[in-house]
């Protein structure tokens, strides 16, 4: 076993893992955030997503021991702190960016990424950076809308292909 | 997973003794190797992770020369080079997702050859030299075919260096699916030479297109490209396609690679 030590959502907290632990197992068991999700565990779908340090990682791939020292935020650290939905959730609820919402942790944690080092991208622009998000639900249309409408901007009517 | 234990540590000197155990491995980003353990298709008692290794990571220039280091992500390559060397920037940004781009490193990549892995492309366009902990080696001699590589055990990729082109591009035809190419094509053109590798293609792994860089080095053109064709004889053939229709591809993403080169 190694302890690892990290920041979640914040908070400090540190526990004893395996080797082959994978952060995500670390998040859902030891931590009890069952908010990030297992969808593929075979680093194709996103619904993981978490940040690590400031960027997007799949955390079912990444061991929780190479998350030693780092921040992480998950989708449990996300709304604000009267507990209110943050602006890319609420985009999600107000435009139906969801239906069993299943990859949404992920697709939030991954429209929060784009929109801190992109905060007006356009509508390729976030086609483009959900690729490792895959949702078996929404068609996507209403995830696109959803992240436009967060960045502040027009929201397309019907999201072109 | 089987189970083994994971060692952290800061300066290549603590990896390379850390590797120096048989049974141990090297974890770059992962991206290849956790899913791979994931599978049990591989069994090292010991992980030693890179991604804490600050001397593995960074991109410096100088003159013509840009060294990348071999823990570099390929999104701190897409961002950083996008200036000084955009053909490599746009090859870096069009691997999977940014959440791979974020964690995959171009050491493993090239320490891992999948055929059709991207990297590999550009080094062998562009002659390029893989630095290890003990030697320099030639990118025509560094890739052995399908996943096999110059590499010993326990020696790691410490950095990359590329004489940077004139221009150059890279175009692939993505799987659906996976998004690695079905074929990529890395173009560079230098004062004195044109390089194309090739991925995805060859049973054999990466290989540089020589008649198409002869063509091309007298003239730097699509048109110079007519007539040229590579035989579908030795090409993969899979559910994805034949290996004629990859040999195809392999004109037509040239002729692309060409026409885009910056
Ligand atoms: C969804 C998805 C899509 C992808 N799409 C593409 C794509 O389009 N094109 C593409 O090229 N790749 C693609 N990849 C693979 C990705 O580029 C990987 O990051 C890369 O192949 C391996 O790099 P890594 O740093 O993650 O290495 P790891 O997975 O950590 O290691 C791979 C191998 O290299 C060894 N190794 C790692 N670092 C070093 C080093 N510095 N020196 C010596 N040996 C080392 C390891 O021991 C292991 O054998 C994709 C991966 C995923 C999950
Ligand atoms: S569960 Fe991690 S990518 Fe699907
Ligand atoms: S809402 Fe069901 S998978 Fe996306």
């Amino acid at each position: 076993m190694t302890k690892v030590t990290m920041t979640v959502n914040g908070k400090s907290v540190s526990g004893d893992v395996a080797g082959n632990t994978l952060l995500v197992e670390f998040l859902r068991s030891d931590l009890h955030l069952t908010g990030t999700h297992v969808g593929c565990d075979t680093s194709q779908c996103g619904a993981c997503v978490v940040h690590v340090n400031g960027a997007a990682v799949k955390s079912c791939t990444m061991f929780a021991a190479e998350a030693e020292g780092a921040e992480v935020a998950t989708i449990e650290g996300q709304a604000n702190a009267d507990g209110s939905l943050n602006t890319i959730q609420q985009a999600f609820q107000d435009y139906h960016g969801l239906q069993c919402g299943f990859c949404t942790p992920g697709m939030v944690m991954s429209a929060a990424a784009l929109l801190k080092d992109n905060p007006k991208p356009s509508e390729q622009e976030v086609r483009a950076y959900l690729q490792g998000n895959i949702c078996r639900c929404t068609g996507y249309h209403n995830i696109v809308r959803a992240i436009m409408a967060a960045s502040g901007q027009e929201v397309p009517a019907v999201a072109a292909e | 997973m089987y189970s083994f234990d994971i060692e952290r540590p800061t300066t290549l000197a603590d990896a390379l003794a850390a590797l120096a155990d048989d049974e141990a491995q090297a974890l770059g980003g992962g991206q290849t190797l956790i899913p791979t353990l994931k599978q049990r298709l591989a069994s090292p008692s010991k992980l030693v992770c890179l991604s804490g290794i600050e001397e593995l990571k960074g991109i410096s220039r100088d003159g013509d020369t840009l060294t990348i280091g071999g823990g570099t992500t390929h999104g701190t390559i897409a961002r950083e080079t996008a200036e000084g060397f955009p053909g490599l920037a746009g090859l870096a940004s069009k691997i999977g997702d940014p959440a791979v781009r974020n964690r995959g490193t171009i050491g493993g990549s090239l320490a891992n050859n999948d055929p059709s892995a991207c990297y590999p492309a550009a080094a062998m366009a562009c002659g390029a030299t893989i630095v290890t902990n003990s030697r320099e080696i030639a990118a025509d001699d560094y890739f052995q075919g399908m996943f096999a590589t110059a590499l010993e055990e326990g020696e790691i990729i410490t950095a990359v260096k590329f004489p940077v082109p004139e221009s150059s591009a890279y175009i692939k035809f993505e799987q659906p699916a996976s998004r690695f190419p079905l074929v990529g094509v890395f173009v560079a053109k230098y004062a004195d030479r044109v390089g194309v590798g090739v991925t995805g293609a060859s049973e054999e792994g990466v290989f540089r297109w020589t008649e198409a860089e002869a063509a091309l080095g007298g003239n730097f053109a699509e048109s110079a490209l007519e007539g040229l064709s590579v035989s579908g004889d030795g090409m993969i053939g899979d559910l994805h396609g034949t290996g004629a229709y990859r040999a195809h591809l392999v004109g037509v993403m040239t002729r692309r690679a060409v026409a885009a080169a910056r």
